[in-house]
């Protein structure tokens, strides 16, 4: 037998349930983060299609969702955070062995960069924000400078799209990186974590794309791709779980969380069947003309996109290499 | 450079909790919070058991994740020496260090800020113990500098049997365990 009796009070999986530094604001910013990563690399990769006719959303008006959501996402952060007036020491300081200090970082290159976007493209996507914005300005003597900047984004939409893509992906993966950096915590501590972020991110922003498109060509080309990015993410899953299988004990107990464990039907019915298996199968009969509500795929990897992260913050912080 | 590690004797301890007690009074940990604790742990099968009781803390590693995870240089080395400490000016509460911990050694301030053991480095400044060595009513606990080979602890750990936490984690731990 190994019997351990905390006799004092401790910070302990035995107390209180389970250690639990992070709530729903991480899983939530995490999910927003690789979504407006997503969101960022669909628009920018748009950016080199040169026939414009059939993707009005995806080539032009998604960019002004990306600030949007990573805003809301920070909103998120910011509410988990305890210490909240000393918020900016983020910005005091770049720890280069620190993921949060580099996607802090990033954070702020992507903010310009997506602006610069949005302006390459809104005189034909949003005219009506474009005049308001213009208008709103010249009150502030600061419309020359906002026309000049329009032209200057449009002038150079491919180059900033470029640019903007690194960053993007770098956005993508960092909301992994952020979890896997943790050694002390098993269930995180893989590297399949920042492509398997990474690419769902970038399946919800493509699901987002299908769901608010109006074009019939736009609708079909991405759930085309959709499929083949839930395909990767399938993959990538199966990877990280060999990972933690064929990896010491603390590995496998956390694997035992997901495979007889307490989060194996979350885990199982809400990111696998839910979130890939089945948004996949629809996608696919809906292409072969099947009568199914175009609605519902989407929605599903957009849910999937969520619990996948609600489910692996739970997890990693359910195991550890202590069992108190 | 001093290297301060504790030296903790379960063959001593009795788990009366007087350093659990001693740390709270001297350094003002509010309730429900603690910088040390107390473990029993019995293994073996009966009549055979083996009863360990430790008085656990943090670690002060010498290979840090808790610093190495922050993003704003909170959680630092103090100057000189190895010990662990949080600046509560530059922390931010995002707990990065609170989950890199295997020891689960850390914890969130009322206020918002981490905070976590630093060895009394107030008291060890002067010259004193840890409060949690000096109440010690078995003497279970030395501390010292494990560079300098007269010190208390280092006499400990090449007289006696010891090991260290979870060294798997690879944190390099220097509070140690007399067994």
């Amino acid at each position: 037998m190994k019997e351990i009796t905390i006799t004092t009070n401790k910070i302990s999986n035995m107390v209180n349930g389970h250690f639990h530094a992070w709530g729903w604001e991480v899983p939530l910013y995490l999910f927003l983060g690789g979504l407006t990563a997503g969101i960022l690399i669909i628009a920018s990769v748009m950016a080199f299609r040169n026939k414009k006719d059939g993707f009005a959303l995806s080539s032009g008006k998604l960019s002004l969702w990306a600030p949007i959501i990573l805003s809301l996402g920070m909103v998120f952060l910011f509410l988990d955070i305890k210490h909240k007036l000393f918020v900016w020491r983020f910005y005091t300081a770049f720890e280069i062995t620190s993921p949060m200090s580099w996607g802090s970082w990033v954070l702020l290159m992507v903010y310009p960069l997506s602006f610069l976007l949005i302006l390459a493209t809104i005189r034909e996507s949003y005219p009506g924000i474009f005049s308001f914005v213009n208008k709103f300005l010249s009150f502030l003597k600061l419309d020359v400078l906002f026309r000049k900047l329009t032209e200057f984004s449009e002038e150079n939409y491919k180059i900033i799209a470029g640019i903007t893509i690194p960053f993007a992906i770098t956005l993508g993966i960092y909301t992994g990186i952020l979890l896997s950096a943790f050694g002390s915590r098993p269930f995180w501590n893989s590297a399949m974590l920042g492509p398997l972020f990474l690419v769902s991110g970038l399946s919800s922003a493509v699901a987002m794309v299908i769901l608010l498109s109006k074009e019939h060509k736009e609708k079909s080309l991405f759930t085309k791709v959709d499929i083949a990015l839930l395909l990767t993410e399938g993959v990538f899953i199966l990877l990280f779980l060999i990972g933690l299988a064929t990896s010491s004990a603390q590995y496998k107990a956390a694997l035992a969380l997901i495979t007889g464990g307490a989060l194996t039907p979350s885990f199982w019915i809400f990111i696998v069947m839910f979130g890939l298996l089945i948004p996949a199968l629809l996608e696919l009969l809906e292409l072969k003309g099947r009568n199914i509500n175009p609605k519902l795929a989407p929605v599903l990897v957009i849910a999937g996109g969520l619990f996948l992260r609600f489910i692996i913050v739970e997890a990693g912080q359910m195991n550890s290499w202590l069992p108190y | 450079m001093k290297k301060y590690g504790m030296v903790i004797d379960t063959k001593l301890c009795v788990g009366c909790g007087a350093c659990v007690v001693a740390c709270k009074t001297e350094n003002d940990v509010p309730e429900g919070l603690h910088r040390d604790w107390i473990v029993e742990e019995v293994t073996g099968k009966f009549p055979n058991l083996h009863m360990e009781i430790r008085s656990e803390r943090c670690n002060h590693c010498s290979d840090t994740p808790c610093v190495a995870s922050c993003p704003t240089g909170a959680s630092h080395i103090k100057k000189g020496s190895n010990i662990v400490k949080v600046d509560p000016g530059k922390c931010t509460g995002c707990q990065a260090c609170v989950v890199s911990c295997p020891y689960n050694a850390r914890f969130v301030m009322p206020e918002g800020y981490v905070s976590k053991c630093t060895f009394c480095d107030h008291r060890v400044e002067k010259g004193e113990l840890p409060a949690c060595a000096s109440v010690c009513p078995t003497h279970a606990i030395a501390f010292g500098d494990l560079n300098n080979p007269m010190s208390r602890v280092s006499r400990l750990l090449r007289a006696r049997k010891f090991k260290t936490i979870i060294p798997e984690a690879g944190t390099d731990p220097n509070v140690y365990y007399l067994i």
